[in-house]
């Protein structure tokens, strides 16, 4: 039903909460993520952005609440629906967490191969092509011990990017980058979004990031345990009703 | 007021507070108290750590303390540790449990970890099912990877240690049987024993060791940098793509390593026949063949391959459900050669017994 009365939310989050045991990490969460949006979840160290993360990508259940998909909720859906849904995810980890028994272009290939009918060769040219949009082409036969960690980082968005998911879920994907590598990162975030219309859910704490590519995000607040506050972060700068959500913005000047 | 004087640094001994406290429980304690430290050459952390315990003490009393007196340094670093308030439940208390408490805790953990491990032999029954239907998601490679380091990389350190099991049997059975002149019955002795259960026994504990603990490891570090997770989220299961290939491969290695050691353990008793006991080469060979039959030899394969699937299971079980931490790996590990040994006692104890009831 929400499917049809909102064509265009991608993503909705109702009266979520997370808790494990007695400990309560955040509830009331609700947020409606749009097609096409840069949606960035933000907050303190420790507030939970990367649990809010890992549940939404299906990895932890929630103790109460919903995450539609298009319409359709993860956490009801029999294990095939859950499957499906996941093939449009694509997911870059906050270490990379490339399989370290296979090379760069293998990493890549494994979902290619699992979910098309491609032949090898073209999935090994589809392999290369995403190793070079993200700058390392020639790095198709490294394994990923013999290179650094902002490649690990470049080479783990290839394989998140491998089958053209329509949700990329980033956890901190600029952190241990150097500026320039993270501008271009953000660079290429905005170009995929422009051609393939991706949707990016983003957990970044980087300022630059956060007002050059996000048009639409929450701010997680460590001591209510809940979210404070929605809406486009340079919009948020200006009006945001909590003051913490404007501290934040600013690096703590206001 | 107190006058500070000279060095208030890590390695010199700092005064106690405990007459300054007598001081301020007194009846008649003061106002305010004023801080002098004109005469501090030089001051780390150390004299920080003074001043903020000297500040409680203040705060407790009710007395006003005056921090004019210190190095501007001190002041901004002592505002500094002020700044950001104590988080409110931020400090773990030592509670103690109750002995009952602590009992219960205990047995829901092992009621967890059986229902857990009956969980995971569930879930790998699944996907071997549908490895039968050509279904299952894992890769050739790995496969063909695991089983040339389980089982051919595994050959030298099962030759020796076979071998030297053969020899201490007969050397052990040589002793008994000299009394009764009845040494050609070592050869029997290495032959039933080892084929029927040492050789197996002895391939499986190597291979606890050596297979089961990295097998723990492996998966271990893999969960550590969330590359089970990768796959989780990418709808491979793990259990297929990593448990599957390695139980597989250990359980198809192990029969064959079982039946090398039986082999390996005969030459040691070989050698101590012909070459201690001088028993004619020939006349040891027909006796081993006479002794054993192949009712021995498909009970000893039929252990080496329930070690395999055992110890395999064990390294995969433990390695997946690896905790995130370098610590965690290493508990899992020794938790995985652990319970391999000891899986492979108790198995071979359940089938003796089973054989004995069906009488061979």
């Amino acid at each position: 039903m929400d499917a049809a009365a909102a064509p265009d939310k991608w993503i909705e989050v109702r009266d979520l909460k997370i808790a494990f045991g007695s400990f309560v990490l955040m509830q009331d969460v609700a947020f409606t993520v749009h097609k096409g949006d840069v949606f960035i979840i933000m907050g303190g160290s420790g507030c939970g952005k990367s649990t809010l993360m890992r549940t939404m990508i299906g990895l932890n259940e929630p103790s109460k609440g919903k995450i539609l998909y298009k319409g359709q909720s993860f956490w009801d859906a029999d294990l095939e629906g859950r499957d499906l849904l996941r093939q449009k995810f694509g997911i870059l980890y906050q270490q990379g967490a490339l399989w370290s028994s296979m090379t760069l272009a293998e990493n890549v290939a494994l979902p290619l191969g699992e979910y098309t009918d491609l032949k090898p060769e073209q999935i090994r040219e589809l392999a290369s092509l995403k190793l070079a949009l993200v700058g390392l082409a020639g790095f198709e036969d490294y394994f990923p011990s013999q290179i650094s960690g902002g490649m690990r980082k470049r080479a783990g968005l290839a394989r998140a990017m491998a089958l053209d998911p329509e949700f990329l879920f980033l956890d901190e994907p600029s952190a241990g980058l150097d500026p320039v590598s993270s501008r271009l990162l953000d660079d290429l975030i905005l170009e995929l979004r422009e051609s393939l219309g991706t949707t990016f859910i983003v957990v970044t704490h980087e300022l630059a990031s956060i007002f050059s590519i996000g048009n639409n995000a929450i701010y997680l607040d460590v001591e209510t345990r809940t979210m404070t506050s929605q809406g486009d972060p340079k919009m948020l700068l200006r009006e945001a009703k909590d003051p913490k959500v404007v501290k934040f913005l600013t690096r703590g000047e206001k | 007021m107190i006058h500070l004087q000279g060095d208030w640094t890590i390695g010199q001994t700092i005064p106690e507070l405990t007459e300054l406290e007598r001081h301020l429980s007194s009846p008649s304690p003061g106002k305010s108290l004023v801080l002098d430290s004109s005469a501090v050459t030089n001051w780390d952390s150390l004299f920080l750590t003074f001043l903020t315990k000297l500040k409680h003490l203040c705060t407790e009393h009710q007395i006003a303390l005056k921090e004019e007196g210190l190095p501007p340094g001190v002041k901004r670093l002592l505002a500094l540790a002020e700044a950001v308030p104590e988080r409110k439940g931020a400090r773990r208390e030592d509670t103690k449990e109750a002995f009952l408490e602590r009992v219960g805790t205990r047995y829901l953990d092992i009621w967890h970890s059986i229902k857990d491990t009956i969980g995971f032999v569930g879930e790998v029954t699944l996907a071997f099912l549908k490895l039968l239907r050509g279904k299952a998601q894992f890769r050739r490679s790995d496969l063909l990877q695991i089983i040339q380091r389980t089982g051919a990389d595994a050959l030298p350190i099962v030759s020796l240690i076979s071998l030297l099991v053969g020899l201490i049997l007969a050397f052990v059975g040589a002793v008994q049987l000299k009394i009764f002149g009845a040494q050609i019955y070592v050869a029997s002795l290495v032959a039933i024993a080892m084929m029927r259960v040492m050789g197996a026994i002895m391939a499986g504990i190597i291979m606890a060791g050596r297979t089961g603990a990295a097998f723990a490891a492996e998966l271990g570090t893999m969960q550590v940098n969330e590359e089970v997770d990768a796959l989780e989220t990418l709808g491979i299961s793990p259990i297929e793509f990593l448990v599957l290939p390695r139980i597989l491969g250990l359980g198809l290695m192990m029969p064959l390593l079982g039946v090398y050691s039986v082999f390996m353990g005969m030459i040691g008793g070989l050698i101590v026949g012909v070459f201690m006991l001088d028993l004619n080469f020939m006349l040891y060979y027909n006796q081993t063949v006479t002794s054993v039959s192949l009712t021995h030899f498909w009970i000893g394969l039929f252990h080496s391959a329930v070690f395999g699937v055992l110890v395999a299971l064990m390294g995969c079980l433990k390695g997946i459900r690896c905790g995130r931490s370098a610590m965690a790996v290493g508990q899992v590990t020794t938790q995985a050669v652990v319970g391999g040994i000891i899986s492979i006692i108790v198995a071979t104890a359940i089938i003796t017994i089973l054989c004995n009831i069906v009488g061979i």
